[in-house]
């Protein structure tokens, strides 16, 4: 289960987060109210040089100055403040989120960390792996996340989603199968420019998690989804693979297909499955993942989970249902359902 | 109540609605037009009822008609997963395309849709006695059409594409029915394991003729262009195709 609706304004336009609310809590049937949330990319345009951390935390007595410390250490806090959140009655707030604009230090970076986000990557990886109480969730420029445990509705009123805007939203709504529910491990999981969204399992989470953890990632937030975004950054920023070919390398063509392929092609993807046979990625799973140019939408081969397009003038959604993409846009120019292990894009124009 | 009834859909949750359908199906209404539907589950599930018209404009959830036995529902636009989910009778008309695992575990009546189904349609079809589904796609099905298939007739006409199936995996784990499959060579299919293609023959048309005839009656489809085409059968390879595969004998 899980729903996931997302949308890109291909002109850059912003749009305010008032219709993927209503169109995420269509999909209340895919969720249990123990996870939902939204990233929006365009979110702080006051702010947009600077690293916005969102973090976690239990409370603001141990392990705030702790993280501040390290950030303090790295670089500069161009401005703080708590998230305004919003009492909801049901909603039980377990954590207090807040928000840095934050830049790091170029002078500090050496010592095999020889660019910004590697220094940013280092940063979160420190806080979530030693900081007790605090959790970096949300860590890319212009980009938000705001998530919780509850229901789509409460989420979006706790944060009050439609008051941010921006040219891309992603909207997800949680049923933990494996794991229990808990703020940290609602989604979209976050990494710099890199937001992912998700419903169903990964069952190569053992092997893939051991193959990132071999490049520095440190998986957190106890659940299986993190790791696509470690794995795309992984695959996409440092190996710069084109976001295409990433994909092929975590849900890769079947043998007997790259059997029946040309030669040229044949020996592209023999090497792909060759060099990343650790991150493949098994079991059901529909997926969105949206940087600061595009949204990307994949399913696993053999197609396990749903997975619906649609386009409208210079808007396209990629959502588990055909219905909350019609509640944010009653008339569509098209809709169709992408072929599993195949990425289906929408790009800004630039 | 009179002989037509019209609910305005938008904003109401399956569970009210079903109690409306239902309702006034026990007090004789014989047309339902449901409007502004949009992502409602569950539509009529369970419902035993001859002799009452369906309408749904706009776009149904997931599971649409599940264990309905007797109405006819005819649904103006795309449908989403699993329409036909263990129906018992009646029949379900899309004018539109389906997510995937359409007429899942159907056990009795027909579905037709005019456009294309997903992944896995037909998967888990059965039959029993006087029981016998039939799904007729009249677009593209994607992988593992009919797979576990356990009985029943599954038509795929392709009209206007260049296959019938754009997928592999056809009948893959089949073990009783049969998949009809129109104007695509038998080598150019991608049966999955334990299936057989085959010509069809004069008999295998005449089992499928009558409901041709009805897809191309409710989609104004050409019945001769579609009748003389060249059709292949999916079957299982033998009696028992996975003897050797589940259990040790």
């Amino acid at each position: 289960m899980c729903g996931i609706i997302s949308v890109i304004d291909r002109s850059g336009s912003s749009m305010d987060g008032g219709a993927i609310k209503k169109a995420l809590a269509q999909m209340n049937e895919r969720g249990n109210g123990e996870g939902a949330g939204y990233a929006v990319y365009g979110a702080y345009p006051d702010y947009k040089d600077y690293y916005a951390l969102h973090v976690f935390y239990d409370n603001l007595a141990e392990s705030k100055s702790a993280v501040e410390a390290i950030l303090e250490q790295w670089g500069h806090i161009e401005h703080s403040e708590e998230i305004p959140t919003y009492e909801q009655s049901r909603l039980k707030r377990t954590q207090i989120p807040w928000r840095y604009f934050f830049r790091p230090d170029a002078s500090l970076i050496s010592g095999g960390i020889s660019n910004e986000k590697d220094a940013v990557i280092r940063i979160i990886n420190t806080v979530n792996t030693t900081v007790n109480g605090a959790l970096i969730f949300s860590s890319g420029k212009d980009v938000g996340i705001f998530k919780a445990s509850g229901w789509p509705e409460e989420v979006a009123d706790f944060y009050r989603i439609e008051d941010y805007e921006g040219y891309i939203w992603l909207g997800h709504n949680r049923y933990p199968t494996n794991t229990g529910g808990w703020w940290g491990g609602a989604h979209p999981f976050n990494l710099l420019d890199c937001s992912v969204v998700h419903n169903g399992e990964i069952t190569s989470y053992g092997t893939n998690v051991r193959y990132i953890e071999s490049f520095g990632y440190k998986c957190t937030m106890l659940t299986d989804t993190e790791v696509v975004a470690y794995l795309l950054d992984l695959l996409g920023r440092k190996h710069e693979l084109p976001v295409d070919l990433a994909v092929k390398a975590l849900a890769p063509p079947f043998w007997d297909e790259i059997d029946s392929m040309g030669i040229s092609k044949k020996e592209l993807y023999t090497a792909l499955r060759m060099a990343y046979g650790s991150a493949l990625m098994n079991g059901p799973f529909a997926i969105v993942v949206a940087n600061s140019d595009s949204i990307m939408g994949f399913t696993d081969r053999i197609k396990l989970r749903p997975m619906v397009a649609a386009e409208y003038g210079d808007r396209m959604y990629i959502s588990s249902e055909e219905a909350p993409i019609r509640i944010m846009e009653p008339v569509l120019d098209s809709v169709w359902m992408p072929s599993a292990g195949e990425p289906v894009i929408g790009r800004l124009r630039r | 109540m009179g002989e037509e009834l019209v609910i305005d859909a938008d904003g109401i949750h399956y569970t009210p609605l079903n109690k409306m359908i239902r309702s006034a199906a026990a007090s004789g209404v014989k047309k339902v037009i449901l409007n502004n539907v949009c992502g409602q589950r569950f539509i009529a599930n369970g419902l035993k009822c001859d002799g009452i018209d369906i309408e749904i404009h706009g776009v149904p959830g997931g599971d649409l008609s599940m264990f309905m036995n007797g109405p006819e529902i005819n649904v103006y636009g795309n449908a989403d997963h699993a329409p036909g989910n263990t129906m018992d009778g009646g029949r379900l008309i899309i004018h539109g395309s389906t997510g995937d695992a359409v007429a899942h575990s159907m056990r009795g009546g027909e579905v037709y849709v005019r456009d294309d189904v997903g992944y896995r349609a037909g998967i888990h079809m059965k039959a029993y006695m006087e029981k016998k589904p039939v799904l007729v796609v009249g677009g593209q099905a994607r992988s593992f059409l009919g797979e576990y298939m356990a009985g029943g007739i599954l038509v795929v006409l392709g009209l206007g594409k260049d296959c019938p199936v754009d997928g592999r995996g056809v009948g893959s784990g089949i073990h009783g029915g049969a998949i009809y499959l129109r104007n695509v060579a038998p080598e150019d299919v991608k049966a999955g394991i334990g299936a057989k293609v085959v010509a069809a023959d004069e008999e295998d048309m005449a089992v499928i003729k009558p409901f041709i005839l009805n897809f191309c009656g409710f989609f104004d489809a050409d019945p001769e262009e579609v009748m003389n085409s060249s059709f292949v059968k999916i079957i299982p390879s033998s009696a028992r195709p996975f003897a050797n595969k589940y259990c040790w004998e």
